[in-house]
């Protein structure tokens, strides 16, 4: 089953003065996120990440355009019941301790009081602030917030967690920390939609990804598909030296070890290069395509795009 | 809904009670109505006449002071700190919301209001002596400066749910001096011919009618004050509220929170 299904889901806010003119802030969106899987939602900023969440948590309206979650309708207030959300660098009510912030949002969420009392201080635990229950939020670093931000996005125990940039602006101990909670939640199934433009986490963390830039989809599927379709590059090793003037304008890299040879070529020419490769009696020994990275892909899909346009 | 909208209510309760400038005006004015018996010392015998009239007066500037002042922030706050996102993305309606945080604010007021009453009649027992039957009356004005302090909130979070928090604690305050001159108003409007006295009328009957709700006068004077009186204010101050928070509600309900 879908646990988030966005579909066509649009944004624009009128500007200018006189003449008011649409701006687009997303364009129509079509996106699939499944049970139990963790979704990274990849943009730089101002792509329309947070804009996307907005609209999924009610706090902006769409100009067009809908989405379900967990089968409902995202306007129904009752599917945010097994929803939990963690802004980007969250502020919280800094005169209330996490203890008061956690119970409050538990009330929010329909929690039992007997059961918030049993929920808390296990939550508080578990997010490493089990001594700072009675704290004042306004006495708590950033990571700390972070982590309350991260306990409140989950003290009702919800099926779909949206978290916005939930590393931006922590330290590396911080960085890490947040990521092994999220982690955490990934194990226990729960289903997880990340938006980012730090890479090394989505990498680390997601089943799949969506890169999106200037309000437009620019490309999903898997982290592994995606990192491969970045390099687009075949390493070919064969046997037979003498075959390599023949293959001069084929292949982008050589490396000849007495009678290996060690080529790279583009995915479109791999056919070409095993035609002459067999033509001159080589042997082909491997053929094993080449891993890019999530940020070639990324730089392809965002900054790439906007040199081909220029 | 009860639970969510008596955990927001709560809430901006607690907010109030641990903000600090609110314990400033709160000191201020009960110092007021400390001070309020050096005022009869001026005119001697119209103590109590002073103290009545320097002390309600206080309880109800002070109050409408921090119905202002809070009030503005109620929503802007929230969205502009966007802890409004972590709210909204529960079973929160936004309705809900805005009534939790309008509950919030009165409930201060209201505390608020019966600590500064419970002061002010401690003055009045040093200065008098001892307490009449007649100061039993006084706490009529004071449940009309209550009500007071339900039109000023619900004006002040109608104007705070479209504009900045500096042009509401304009529009609001500019809205109760009006409201307070309410009498005149009519009263100009009655005697004002053609388009004024249509536009005056408009006006003295839109605005809240504050000198109604003041009875401070007449119960430093100790003239009683009519049960009708008291079921006129009581229904015009709910319904003049009602209006003007349902109003804030169903604007709030169609705007974007950027």
């Amino acid at each position: 089953m879908a646990a988030l299904e966005i579909l066509g889901l649009a944004k624009s806010y009128p500007t200018g003065f006189w003449r008011k003119t649409l701006n687009p802030a997303l364009s129509p969106l079509e996106l699939t996120v499944n049970d139990g899987e963790t979704f990274g939602f990849l943009g730089p900023n101002g792509a329309g990440k947070t804009t996307t969440l907005k609209l999924l948590m009610g706090i902006i309206f769409p100009t067009s355009g809908s989405a379900r979650i967990l089968g409902r309708d995202f306007r129904d207030p009752e599917v945010r019941r097994e929803i939990g959300f963690l802004p980007e660098q969250p502020y919280f009510y800094d005169y209330l301790s996490a203890t008061e912030l956690l119970d409050y949002y538990a009330q929010l969420s329909g929690v039992p009081e007997d059961e918030r009392r049993k929920r808390i201080p296990a939550l508080l635990e578990r997010v490493g602030l089990g001594d700072a229950g009675r704290k004042q939020l306004r006495k708590f670093s950033k990571g700390m917030l972070q982590r309350v931000g991260i306990a409140q996005a989950i003290i009702h125990d919800p099926k779909l967690i949206f978290f916005d940039e939930p590393m931006s602006g922590l330290d590396p101990i911080g960085r890490r920390e947040v990521r092994e909670l999220i982690q955490g939640l990934k194990d226990e199934g729960k289903t997880i939609f990340l938006t980012t433009h730090i890479l090394s986490d989505a990498e680390s963390l997601c089943d799949r990804v969506a890169i999106i830039h200037k309000g437009e989809l620019r490309g999903i599927g898997v982290v592994e598909d995606l990192t491969s379709k970045a390099a687009d590059k075949t390493e070919v090793v064969w046997r037979g030296a003498h075959a390599l003037p023949a293959l001069a304008n084929l292949i982008s890299e050589e490396h000849v070890t007495g009678d290996i040879v060690r080529g790279v070529v583009s995915s479109e020419q791999i056919d070409s290069l095993l035609e002459k490769l067999h033509q001159q009696r080589a042997h082909v020994i491997s053929l094993t395509p080449l891993q890019g990275t999530l940020e070639d892909y990324f730089v392809a899909q965002t900054a790439g795009r906007e040199e081909v346009k220029a | 809904m009860i639970a969510r909208l008596s955990a927001i209510t709560f809430n901006t309760f607690r907010e109030a009670v641990r903000d600090r400038v609110l314990y400033n005006l709160i000191v201020f004015a009960l110092l007021l109505v400390a001070t309020a018996p050096l005022f009869g010392e001026i005119s001697i015998g119209v103590e109590r006449l002073i103290l009545v009239n320097v002390g309600l007066s206080a309880i109800s500037i002070f109050g409408i002071i921090i119905a202002i002042f809070i009030g503005i922030g109620l929503v802007s706050k929230e969205i502009e700190k966007k802890t409004l996102y972590t709210i909204l993305s529960r079973p929160v309606r936004r309705w809900e919301f805005i009534t939790g945080k309008y509950l919030g604010l009165v409930m201060t007021l209201v505390v608020n209001a019966a600590f500064m009453t419970a002061g002010f009649y401690l003055a009045l027992l040093l200065v008098s002596h001892g307490l009449g039957k007649d100061d039993g009356g006084l706490l009529i004005a004071v449940y009309f400066i209550i009500l007071e302090f339900f039109i000023v909130t619900a004006i002040t979070l109608l104007f705070s749910s479209f504009s900045s928090p500096i042009l509401s604690a304009v529009f609001a305050f500019a809205l109760f001096v009006i409201g307070t001159f309410a009498e005149d108003l009519r009263n100009f409007a009655a005697l004002a011919t053609g388009v004024t006295k249509w536009l005056a009328t408009g006006v003295a009957y839109l605005v809240p009618n504050f000198s109604a709700l003041n009875v401070i006068s007449q119960v430093a004077h100790s003239q009683g004050v009519s049960g009708r009186l008291v079921l006129w204010n009581t229904v015009y101050a709910l319904l003049y509220s009602l209006t003007a928070a349902v109003a804030a509600v169903l604007i709030f309900e169609r705007r974007n929170l950027k």
